[in-house]
């Protein structure tokens, strides 16, 4: 929207605000202006303190600048890169319980991707692909810090202890589903693990994440005694070009917010690649012009990830607080949903390609298989065991009664409003009016759950 | 050619009628579009021994005379004194805000609780929400309504529907309260004249308030930010920031969100509105009742514009038998076409007439048309004289 200066400066009813003197309680210098000294080489604008006059005129290119190289600890046969570092500095089980997190969210896509094709649930979305930034990223979070996601971060809630009861709830819309069957399937969400229901608009979580953010900064300040937190936010590449993204760093940067914005750029927006999605150097660059502290990691490289996280955890929390943003690259293996063939838009010989080459899972697969401490018989044992325990979850959880109907009408507000209890009267006496135009049975307590 | 000083002189001199910057110019002969006078209104507290009425508070609450801005700013000082959880922010707010509302708030509660934001919209909003989210009382101010719509995604698909969507988890953005000046102001042409309550009235999940006074504003302001747990839109008649002066008491007071309320009773007709309009149908209803004698009319401010308080308006209605909807958005699918179909299916054997609307045309508030655009005396006398002839 373009507001024209004029535009922000109009009258009041009575007087211009021009003429309204300040209180002399309440004035504070904004600025400072110095008159330039003769011969100097810069003067104080105050829109840019720092900058020197140059008599050689020459436009700023992004292609002059190289891009930003990407962090990573361990290749894609699982050996650590930087022979100088030593040994990572995590524990065995550690490792194996993030392994199993990733095969878990996995075989839980395989097996769910099939149910919606079967018609037993409406949509779904997998992770292919992107196990490893989820995963990588949550492991460096403490439980009290705040996550905001986008769909695609089912590892994160899987990391945080979201059960697969949980999910299945979720996805079946039952009774047991938190969000009382209002919300298309993998829209999670849970209290206790400090991890906001998702919702489908893109981008609008991001400056939710700056805000909750400084509310836990200002809880900190007023209570030094409870632990430090953060807050965390997910998005893809497609999702930065939205306005939210711009409006939501910017705010985090100018109000000091303790969040660390992880991107997840898996090279496409449903059938969009990046090359029609931005012309910069993918979204890390963009992070240093909002003023914040930026780094691009391996998303398939768990360790990379978490090491990141771990120290973007640190930083957001240093002196009162700040923005930092992460740039996690991986490939979108899969497609985009359930509602998507992306052969349609991309060679199936590319995506072949990258599942050939390197993911999040086969790549920890070999490191703990250098180390010794992973093999085929543990695999199978892994893989056979949490296959089973998804299918049963699957089958509890298809058989659960819906949540009651009247969930339709409650928490639009705190309370229900008269006009709310007159529309579920309504609902209530054409149902039994007409009983064989309405199929209730399906919703726990039927007629009377209303 | 450069003009003489005299040609100058002669070309800048002020009109007689007019006041420099305004269209409000009435019409020499104006019988009924004279200008609102509100140092004699019946809808302000002139003295400070008709309060207790419309606050709930004793008759000897002190008080002071504040204009709107100022009882705006009384509230939120109010509201951050009382709750270490209120937080204040927008475009320009540090340094008292465009209008005045937030004068001296940060020297007095710090600049971690009452701030500047960048200017984005939807970056306000949305911060709001989050913080809200984490236990914040967070107080939005959007600069101008018109200046609302980047917010729109924010406010309908996040604000209005967290609870519901978050359900069984209790997560919910209650405590935020999102302020933005509205309506018609002279000279306010496309972008610093609109009221787009009707936008947010069709949305459930969010609470839309419009208060008409400055000592409705405090009250509705204090229970918006302290009391309620559903977001809240809350707008502010601009025009009314200085023009309205009435008495307010100085102690803290809440008025319900889902009340309206009677300003002044009558039998043979009701007159429903919000807002600066309310003084213009108050106007014309003492024009009204004085050409036809012994006609009794009743004026109800609806305070509430969503969920609204439709029990008091069909009761209202079914006593009169005739009702007028006035408000200065315009017409379709204004606020005015819920009221009017709602008394249709509540009040259908009582009603003696059509149910009127006069309303804001159907286009936009170009600079030199707003006399004509707004709701004015003569078209709600008009309204009234056709609705009682009907």
């Amino acid at each position: 929207m373009f507001i024209s200066f004029v535009g922000r400066c109009a009258r009041p009813a009575a007087r211009s605000t021009l003429r309204t003197s300040r209180s002399a309680r309440g004035s504070i210098r904004w600025g400072t202006s110095i008159s330039q000294q003769p011969g100097s080489d810069h003067v104080r604008f105050p829109g840019a303190v720092d900058s020197k006059f140059t008599t050689e005129m020459s436009f700023v290119t992004p292609s002059a600048n190289t891009a930003i190289p990407t962090y990573r600890v361990v290749d894609s046969d699982g050996i650590i890169v930087d022979k100088t570092r030593g040994a990572l500095d995590v524990k065995d089980e550690e490792v194996i319980s993030w392994y199993k997190n990733m095969v878990t969210v996995n075989i839980m896509d395989t097996i769910m991707f099939e149910a919606q094709r079967q018609g037993r649930l409406s949509f779904y979305m997998v992770s292919a692909g992107e196990e490893g930034i989820a995963v990588g990223s949550a492991c460096a979070l403490t439980p009290d810090d705040v996550v905001f996601a986008q769909y695609r971060e089912a590892g994160v809630f899987k990391q945080r202890g979201y059960t697969l009861k949980e999910f299945m709830s979720q996805l079946f819309a039952n009774r047991n589903d938190t969000g009382r069957g209002r919300n298309m399937p993998v829209h999670y969400g849970s209290k206790k693990l400090n991890t906001y229901t998702i919702s489908s608009p893109l981008a609008t979580q991001i400056p939710h994440a700056a805000g909750a953010a400084y509310a836990l900064k200002l809880q900190a300040l007023r209570n030094p005694n409870i632990p430090q937190r953060i807050a965390v936010c997910y998005f893809g590449e497609g999702a930065a070009s939205e306005g939210d993204f711009h409006a939501a760093l910017n705010i985090a940067a100018t109000r000091s917010c303790p969040v660390v914005f992880i991107c997840r750029n898996n090279g496409y927006a449903i059938s969009t690649p990046t090359l029609e999605q931005y012309r910069g150097d993918g979204i890390a660059s963009r992070g240093v012009g909002y003023g914040i502290d930026t780094i691009r990691v391996d998303g398939n490289d768990i360790f990379a990830m978490r090491q990141v996280t771990k120290e973007a955890r640190r930083m957001a929390l240093e002196d009162g607080g700040r923005p930092i943003l992460i740039e996690a690259m991986s490939y979108r293996v899969s497609h985009h949903s359930t509602s998507d063939d992306s052969f349609a838009y991309r060679a199936r010989v590319e995506v072949e390609d990258w599942k050939r080459r390197d993911n999040p899972i086969a790549r920890l697969r070999k490191w703990m298989e250098n180390r010794g401490m992973w093999n085929d018989d543990l695999e199978r044992e892994a893989r056979e065991g949490i296959r089973k325990e998804v299918l049963k979850e699957f089958a509890a959880a298809e058989r659960e009664k819906k949540p009651r109907l009247k969930e339709m009408f409650t928490d639009v507000y705190e309370e229900m409003t008269e006009e709310s209890k007159g529309q579920r009267e309504e609902i209530k006496r054409m149902i039994e009016t007409y009983p064989a135009e309405y199929d209730v049975s399906e919703f726990e307590d039927g007629i009377k759950g209303l | 050619m450069a003009c003489s000083r005299n040609t100058l002189r002669r070309f800048l001199r002020p009109l007689q009628q007019y006041r420099s910057y305004s269209s409000a110019a009435p019409s020499p002969s104006a019988q009924l579009n004279l200008p609102i006078d509100y140092k004699t209104t019946p809808l302000l507290h002139h003295s400070s021994s008709s309060i207790l009425a419309s606050t709930g508070l004793p008759n000897n609450a002190p008080s002071k005379r504040l204009n709107l801005y100022q009882a705006i700013n009384s509230a939120l000082r109010t509201a951050l004194s009382a709750d270490e959880d209120v937080i204040l922010f927008g475009e320009d707010v540090a340094f008292g805000g465009v209008f005045r509302c937030s004068v001296d708030l940060q020297t007095e509660f710090g600049s971690e609780r009452v701030f500047n934001t960048p200017l984005t919209e939807q970056g306000i909003v949305g911060f709001a929400i989050g913080a809200a989210a984490e236990g914040m009382k967070p107080v939005a101010e959007i600069q101008f309504a018109d200046y609302v719509y980047p917010a729109f995604d924010q406010l309908v698909n996040e604000a209005a529907k967290f609870r519901y969507r978050e359900g069984g988890t209790d997560g919910n953005v209650g405590g935020l309260v999102v302020r933005m000046p509205c309506g018609g102001v002279g000279h306010g042409a496309l972008y610093h004249s609109q009221s787009p309550e009707s936008l947010f009235t069709h949305i459930p999940g969010l609470r839309v308030v419009m208060p008409r006074s400055p000592a409705q504003a405090k009250g509705l302001l204090l229970s918006a930010i302290l009391e309620c747990n559903d977001p809240v839109v809350f707008m502010e008649p601009k025009i009314l920031y200085r023009a309205a002066v009435e008495h307010v008491p100085t102690e803290s007071y809440t008025l319900p969100l889902d009340k309206a309320d009677i300003i002044k009773p009558g039998s043979d007709l009701t007159v429903i509105s919000y807002g600066q309009p309310l003084y213009v149908c108050s106007a014309a209803i003492a024009a009204a009742e004085k050409a036809f004698k012994g006609v009794n009319i009743e004026l109800i401010d609806l305070r509430a514009l969503y969920p609204w308080d439709r029990k008091t308006i069909l009761e209202s209605v079914s006593k009169t038998g005739r009702a007028i909807v006035v408000h200065e958005s315009m017409l379709n699918a204004g606020v005015g076409a819920e009221v009017a179909a709602t008394i249709q299916e509540g009040a259908f054997l009582r009603l003696e007439a059509p149910v009127k609307r006069v309303t804001g045309w159907s286009t936009h508030s170009g600079l030199i048309y707003e006399r004509f655009n707004v709701p004015d005396v003569a078209r709600v006398f008009d309204a009234i004289k056709q609705t009682l002839d009907y």
